[in-house]
């Protein structure tokens, strides 16, 4: 950020040589050697299944690789394990929590490493006093005495990282850090791992953003398909070229919209109450408003009511009072079959989940809401041919890999998932598409893809709700963008006069 | 010449399935397992087979036998197989095969009608009796979200009692008896012509060919209708199934209605072929469980439960023939026990093969 770099060149504490990984004929790593010196901040870049979490795997021990060395801090490694890096001085920051709820932050801290006084009694205090001296050495801000399910995403995380500091790390991996924080606890977490590497820490960061790199990483290893494809430093590259050395061509992040003015109002919601599934008030007297030939973003932190906001508008959750209306007809609390058929589709948030049938095939998948509808069945009999010559039709369509129509959809990529998803939603030509989280865990190619997806929708003239939580995503293809915070639109920005300041601070709870 | 390769492949495609390698390779182990147990009960494993093959399809006879044994567990496989490809796990398929006999054995005794009507409406009474005996396991799941595996084995013993007691009344048991009375001659499918070949004894009857019917319709209705389509899809995911448009709640209830449906057959046609009345049963006789077993062998699909049900059918009366040399009846269920077993742990038997496979592979490197 300011341009200080705290590393040590005669210092080599990371050293991967020409590791290679295979699984069967398949070439998970094909000759990477990464090297990562004593406070240096190298950033792991690449697509959803490029290998980046196979080779930090090799490194933590979980996986043993099919040939290439290992050196930490200068040894050479060999039977790798989890047991043996971790006392080699490795930590790995999982981008899902390893915490345990109702304990509390110290508890959390030192599991498995307790320490103790006579006859095995745990020492609490000695506990308590270790995670604040740590805590205040990095200056990683927690409270020891918090239980950690009563604090936030962003604290939970230092929890996590000071959990690796304590068994003495000196390399610690963190696997997508920024997934789930806002803006603001993604500029803290940036500071942090500054200050860990003017301690002598050093950083491997596994991500597919390039903002946080460009803004962190000393140098970045970018992974493509299992091959290297290049070490770059970081401050003599620009964004774009290296998306384009990660995808393999060239992106745009600029979505081309055209103008046009938003027409009649698609999608009604007003003073909509539900609650969740612990019975507590998830939206509260929610109004809304969405306009043909417009995409309205939602923005938020996660847990504000954007999942029981989508539920309802689909009839998968019951609401307690309100209005829902779909041009003009009221769909409030019926059957998700019924608000389909009034113009509504849907991306769902959860595409393994709810999106897709995991164990069906591609053509199964695609004509999942339709099959009952001519040509693809006839009382009660499935036409296979029908349903093969349209499948293959969208899957040429929207380029959908492999092209197979038989193939199971669990064999197929995240983004070739959601291709299917949006392939089938889109066909069904809707007033309004709901798209929650769209490009959650997909690779920028794919996210390039979704978003003209969204964007086409729009420009036909079509409405379009986008909840997400990643505020770029929000910004770069949303008309507006309303700010859900505890089951309520607080405000409602153009995008002409919206930025991350001023949506973080609303995210946030703020007063405008 | 095209159509002739397309079948070879689709054979090779067939022998080639990692299940039903799995399949057979478990079937051996089984076998050699049985194999080891007998030789060290001091039996010659290889003359002990023998007679088990023998038993199983070694004169008309047997081969009748084998078939007339493996009628029952066709359905009650099928039954346990279609619940699970629509993600319910049928345990109660042996009290669907009681109140079937049960309906059928009432039906078949206590209506007058010529054999053309007799006949289907005796097994449409065993059927619609366990189909609705099931589907309160059905309902009980949708709407109160009760596991089926609790429901169905509480329905075991109440239709098992439930049959006791109806053999109180004097209407139905036959005086001086443990059964019921027999059911009219116009209500049996058993063939006449075909038991003066193989043998008085064996009570061959046309369930077969009624079973084998049930199991085209099933893999029919489960691949290439609607129906199996909404049920597959609420099977593998149930919530995909809800966001789709998929009614769960009423596909449970009918997944569980047809699966009852299909275990009710298997009762009906028993008493109707073979047994021709029902008894006073003391504990369950196995129909249905063995049923489990089979559908499991067969890897839940319908074609997979006719040869599993006729292997299970073959094994379990062939292999009475070893007593001849002495072996009790109970290392034949030691034997069916083991390759349930290995199929049971066939997660085990995958990964062992694919370390083997790796350390192969490191081999040649």
């Amino acid at each position: 950020m300011d341009g200080e770099v705290n590393i040590d060149f005669s210092n080599k504490m990371v050293e991967m040589k020409n590791i290679v990984k295979k699984y069967g004929d398949f070439v998970a790593n094909d000759d990477i050697s990464i090297k990562v010196h004593k406070g240096e901040i190298h950033a792991l870049l690449g697509e959803n299944g490029a290998g980046k979490s196979t080779l930090m795997n090799i490194l933590y021990g979980l996986h043993q690789p099919t040939s290439g060395e290992i050196y930490i801090n200068g040894e050479k490694i060999q039977e790798n394990s989890p047991a043996l890096s971790i006392e080699k001085g490795i930590g790995m920051v999982h981008q899902h929590f390893m915490l345990i709820p109702n304990f509390t932050v110290s508890e959390n801290i030192i599991l498995g490493m307790e320490p103790v006084r006579k006859w095995n009694q745990l020492d609490i205090n000695k506990a308590k006093n270790d995670v604040s001296e740590i805590s205040n050495k990095y200056g990683l801000r927690v409270d020891p005495n918090y239980k950690v399910q009563d604090i936030s995403v962003g604290m939970q995380q230092r929890v996590e990282i000071l959990k690796a500091l304590y068994r003495g790390a000196e390399i610690l991996i963190l696997d997508e850090p920024t997934a789930v924080l806002t803006p603001q606890e993604i500029n803290e977490l940036i500071i942090i791992m500054k200050n860990l590497t003017k301690q002598g820490k050093s950083i491997i960061l596994i991500t597919h953003k390039l903002k946080e790199i460009k803004d962190a990483a000393d140098f970045c290893t970018i992974i493509r398909k299992g091959k290297m494809i290049d070490t770059v430093n970081v401050k003599k590259v620009t964004s774009d070229e290296l998306a384009s050395k990660m995808v393999g061509r060239e992106v745009s992040f600029e979505v081309e919209k055209k103008l046009q003015a938003p027409g009649n109002s698609v999608l009604k919601v007003s003073k909509l109450s539900a609650m969740n599934n612990r019975g507590i008030p998830a939206l509260r007297e929610l109004d809304l408003e969405v306009r043909s030939g417009e995409i309205l973003g939602i923005a938020g932190i996660e847990g504000n009511g954007q999942s029981e906001l989508v539920e309802v508008l689909t009839g998968l959750r019951k609401a307690l009072s309100g209005s829902i209306k779909i041009n003009g007809e009221e769909i409030l609390n019926e059957i998700p079959k019924k608000i389909m058929k009034s113009g509504v589709s849907n991306i769902p948030e959860d595409r393994q989940r709810r999106g897709l049938v995991l164990d069906f095939s591609i053509a199964e998948n695609i004509v999942l809401q339709n099959y009952e509808r001519e040509p693809f069945s006839k009382t009660f009999v499935l036409n296979e041919q029908a349903i093969k010559s349209f499948s293959k039709e969208l899957i040429k369509k929207f380029d959908i890999r492999p092209t197979n129509e038989n193939i199971k959809v669990k064999a197929l990529s995240g983004g070739n998932q959601q291709k299917v998803i949006i392939a089938r939603e889109v066909t069904n030509d809707p007033d309004l598409l709901i798209a929650t989280q769209p490009t959650r865990g997909l690779d920028v190619g794919a996210i390039e893809y979704v978003h003209k997806s969204l964007v086409n929708q729009r420009d036909k003239g079509k409405a379009v709700l986008l909840i997400s939580l990643e505020l770029d995503e929000i910004m770069s293809i949303s008309d507006r963008i309303a700010v859900i915070y505890e089951g309520k639109i607080v405000d409602i920005l153009d995008i002409a006069e919206a930025n991350e300041d001023k949506l973080g601070l609303l995210m946030a709870g703020g007063k405008k | 010449m095209s159509r002739g390769k397309r079948f070879k492949g689709k054979m090779l495609d067939l022998i080639l399935n990692k299940d039903l390698k799995l399949t057979l390779i478990s079937i051996a182990l089984g076998l050699i397992t049985g194999g080891m147990i007998l030789l060290v009960a001091g039996f010659n494993p290889f003359s002990a087979y023998q007679l088990m093959f023998l038993g199983m399809l070694g004169s008309s006879r047997n081969i009748a036998w084998t078939v007339v044994q493996s009628t029952p567990l066709i359905l009650t496989g099928l039954s346990v197989a279609f619940a699970f490809r629509t993600g319910l796990f049928n345990i109660g398929v042996e009290g669907q095969f009681i109140i079937g006999a049960l309906a059928a054995a009432m039906a078949g005794y206590l209506l007058n009608l010529p054999a053309i009507l007799h006949i289907p409406i005796t097994i449409i009474a065993g059927m619609l009796a366990a189909g609705l005996w099931a589907a309160i396991a059905g309902f009980l799941k949708a709407k109160f979200g009760v596991h089926e595996v609790i429901a169905t084995i509480m329905l075991n013993w109440i239709a098992l009692y439930l049959n006791n007691y109806f053999l109180e009344f004097d209407f139905f048991r036959r005086p001086s008896s443990e059964s019921s009375h027999r059911i009219q001659e116009s209500a049996s499918i058993a063939i006449g012509w075909l038991r003066d070949i193989v043998g008085p004894a064996v009570r061959v009857n046309w369930g077969i060919g009624i079973a084998i019917l049930t199991v085209i319709v099933i893999s029919f209705i489960l691949k290439r209708t609607t129906l199996g389509f909404q049920l597959r899809a609420v099977g593998y995911n149930r919530d995909a199934a809800e966001y789709g448009g998929i009614n769960v709640n009423r596909n449970i209830v009918l997944s569980m209605a047809i699966a009852g449906i299909l275990g009710g057959m298997g009762g009906a046609l028993h008493v109707m072929g073979v047994s021709r009345q029902v008894s006073v049963l003391a504990t369950m006789e196995g129909f249905g469980f063995n049923g489990i077993a089979v559908a499991l062998i067969g890897n839940n699909t319908p074609i997979g439960v006719l040869f599993s049900a006729f292997l299970f059918g073959g094994i379990s009366y062939g292999g009475r023939n070893m007593q001849n040399i002495g072996v009790p009846t109970e290392i034949i269920s030691i034997v069916i026990g083991a390759i349930v077993f290995y199929i049971g742990s066939y997660r085990l038997l995958d990964i062992v093969l694919k370390k083997s496979k790796r350390s192969k592979g490191r081999n040649i490197e």
